[in-house]
């Protein structure tokens, strides 16, 4: 009967929920956030602003970042200095609002920052945790294929590869996952070869576990907030890495990004006219953005390497 | 193992690394869609002509005979001939090299020295206001996009005060008799202060940093301390004692600085048109010169992996309780 299979679901629901929740928390309590650290505070909270700004970048913006605007005596509203028509950051070249773009910006920003980092975390970490664990071939293998990922020029890598791809702000993303594992990967590892030899570690593989349940459920753990570290500075390196692209013109045209108003700027002249008004908020963007990756991180050393502090 | 194992060992690693960039490299060039002549051959041209510049490429043949040829050429130092300059790109490559080493060099040799200074002062002043001031500010200066801090110091001190001029390497017209001549002239210095300046600022974090974690390492060892009981001044400990025992780890990360600077460099000459490796690579690309920009990014890639290379034996040498296992 339909209606009884749906009782039971509702029935299982709330255990599920429950798992989810309470395996939520676990995650949560495992990544250690460094609550304790002034800086790294500042840092999350830098990162919730621009959160809620991208989230409401359509209320926050009072025009289309890529809509070239006139003022109401139909005159191209180009270059207007800060607060001159009612334009709090001025306009482009083009006539186009710097505040609602550099309010647009932030959300390809944070998606570009946040996915990378996630993808750098998980692809360094499931090596690390592989190679270090267990060993032999698999360890080999996978540390040469990290040797030659040292030997890549990250940024020409991606100029390269973004030369060949349909532009698109994926391809930084696409180009930090083939290349930027590399470093959580080794520290992860070389953390995994002191744990493995931990007594814990010995009394769960007597004990009989699987070497999954053992990687999984009682390394990774421990592991996790150095993921965390690694993705934290990733988020940085993203979004700078989009800026030089787009910078350099191989970045998504289609896309208001940071990197993308410096490129317009630049190309516009904006250097010689002294339009500072331009040029400086979103580099001063990036700037804090990546620096509250960096505190986050700090305040994570501190806790790791807790020698550092004294 | 022995030094001298362990050197042919990585020697051995290093040629790996090589052939396996090379590799990745011609895998990307030729398995793109479209051909590679795309830039080169005119749509004038007839299907007779096209199929003669064809084969003057080698791009008739199978792709792993192609892939031979390639290597074959590599060892020979062959790296083709440029589209757009119809000149070999390995001459056209080694021409720009001088001009992105000499403005790596100096802008790192700029960073170590504000970062040695920097971080051996602010281990002294350890917990007074100006470290805690000074060590966001430095964290700052590593999250500025290079690129911007150069558009930044162009604005400022090249278009709005016209202390410097805005871009190149030389003033328009100049003509020096030698590279030599070049360099060592007012006018190229005038031109490579501020890309060496942006580099700089960006780079001299890491030094900085280092530094001061060895200094607050070794000032809390025995020898300082002892020296302390001998009544020496605090400036004696400082500079005498403690700085010199921890400069040896931050001068093993000059060779990853270099290696680290060659890629910042695409960008800030970019900004400031030097005409170096970097920029070179930049054009290349977006003029679909396919050649050149596989000749830039393969000379770049040579200096990362030898700069990494010299890193690693240079940090065993002068520490010997690293093991390489």
């Amino acid at each position: 009967m339909p209606s009884e299979t749906a009782t039971t679901a509702q029935a299982a629901y709330p255990s599920r929920l429950n798992a989810f929740v309470s395996g939520l928390w676990r995650i949560i309590r495992s990544i250690r956030l460094p609550l304790n650290d002034p800086f790294a505070i500042i840092g999350i909270i830098i990162y919730l602003v621009f959160f809620l700004v991208a989230i409401f970048a359509n209320q926050i913006a009072p025009y289309d970042p890529t809509e070239i605007l006139f003022t109401e005596s139909y005159d191209l509203a180009a270059d207007r200095l800060p607060g001159e028509d009612g334009f709090v950051l001025g306009t482009t070249s083009l006539g186009r609002d710097i505040f609602s773009q550099l309010v647009y910006g932030s959300q390809s920003a944070l998606l570009i920052g946040l996915t990378a980092a996630a993808v750098v975390a998980v692809i360094g970490t499931i090596v690390g945790l592989i190679s270090g664990y267990f060993g032999g071939v698999v360890d080999m293998m996978l540390m040469r294929l990290a040797d030659i990922a040292f030997g890549i020029p990250f940024l020409p890598f991606v100029i390269v590869l973004a030369a060949f791809m349909e532009p698109s702000i994926w391809n930084v993303v696409f180009a930090m996952a083939l290349i930027l594992w590399r470093d959580t990967g080794r520290v992860v590892r070389s953390q995994v070869l002191s744990l493995r030899t931990r007594a814990y570690v010995e009394a769960a593989r007597v004990s009989g576990s699987s070497n999954l349940k053992i990687v999984f459920r009682h390394i990774a753990p421990n592991i996790l907030p150095l993921s965390f570290l690694y993705g934290s500075i990733a988020i940085g390196w993203a979004i700078l890495t989009e800026a030089s692209i787009s910078f350099l013109g191989f970045g998504d045209p289609e896309t208001i990004s940071w990197g993308y108003m410096l490129q317009d700027a630049y190309a516009s002249q904006a250097l010689s006219t002294g339009a500072y008004y331009w040029f400086l908020p979103p580099g001063l963007c990036i700037v804090l953005v990546v620096v509250a990756g960096f505190f986050i991180s700090r305040g994570y050393e501190e806790i790791l390497f807790p020698k550092l502090k004294e | 193992m022995s030094g001298v194992k362990r050197f042919a060992s990585r020697l051995l690693q290093l040629v790996f690394v090589l052939w396996a960039v090379a590799t990745i490299l011609f895998l990307i060039f030729r398995l793109m869609p479209g051909s590679p002549l795309a830039a080169y051959i005119d749509p004038t041209f007839t299907e007779e002509q096209q199929r003669i510049l064809m084969a003057r490429f080698g791009l008739d043949r199978p792709l792993f005979e192609q892939y031979l040829i390639y290597l074959w050429n590599l060892l020979h130092g062959d790296l083709g001939e440029s589209f757009f300059y119809r000149q070999p790109v390995g001459e056209r490559v080694l021409m720009l090299l001088p001009n992105t080493l000499v403005l790596s060099l100096f802008s790192i040799i700029l960073a170590y020295m504000i970062g040695v200074v920097g971080g051996a002062y602010l281990a002294w002043k350890r917990g007074s206001f100006v470290e805690g001031a000074t060590i966001p500010f430095v964290l700052t200066t590593r999250a500025m996009p290079e690129f911007w801090l150069g558009m930044v110091l162009l604005a400022v001190f090249s278009f709005s005060l016209g202390w410097f001029p805005a871009g190149g390497m030389r003033t328009a017209g100049s003509e020096y008799p030698s590279l030599l001549a070049l360099y060592t002239s007012g006018d190229f210095w005038r031109h490579l202060f501020l890309p060496a300046l942006t580099l700089a600022i960006y780079f001299h974090g890491l030094p900085l940093l280092l530094m001061r974690s060895n200094m607050l390492d070794v000032m809390s060892e025995d020898f300082v301390t002892m020296a302390r009981i001998k009544g020496l001044s605090n400036w004696t400990i400082v500079v005498r004692h403690a700085a010199r025992n921890a400069l040896l780890p931050v001068a093993t990360s000059l060779a990853i600085a270099i290696g680290y600077q060659m890629q910042g460099s695409v960008v800030v000459e970019t900004v400031f048109s030097w005409p170096g490796l970097g920029r070179e690579l930049v054009r290349a690309v977006s003029a679909s010169d396919y050649p050149l920009a596989q000749g830039a990014f393969l000379l770049i890639a040579v200096v990362v992996i030898l700069m990494n290379l010299l890193a690693d034996l240079l940090y065993g040498l002068l520490d010997p309780r690293i093991s390489h296992a």
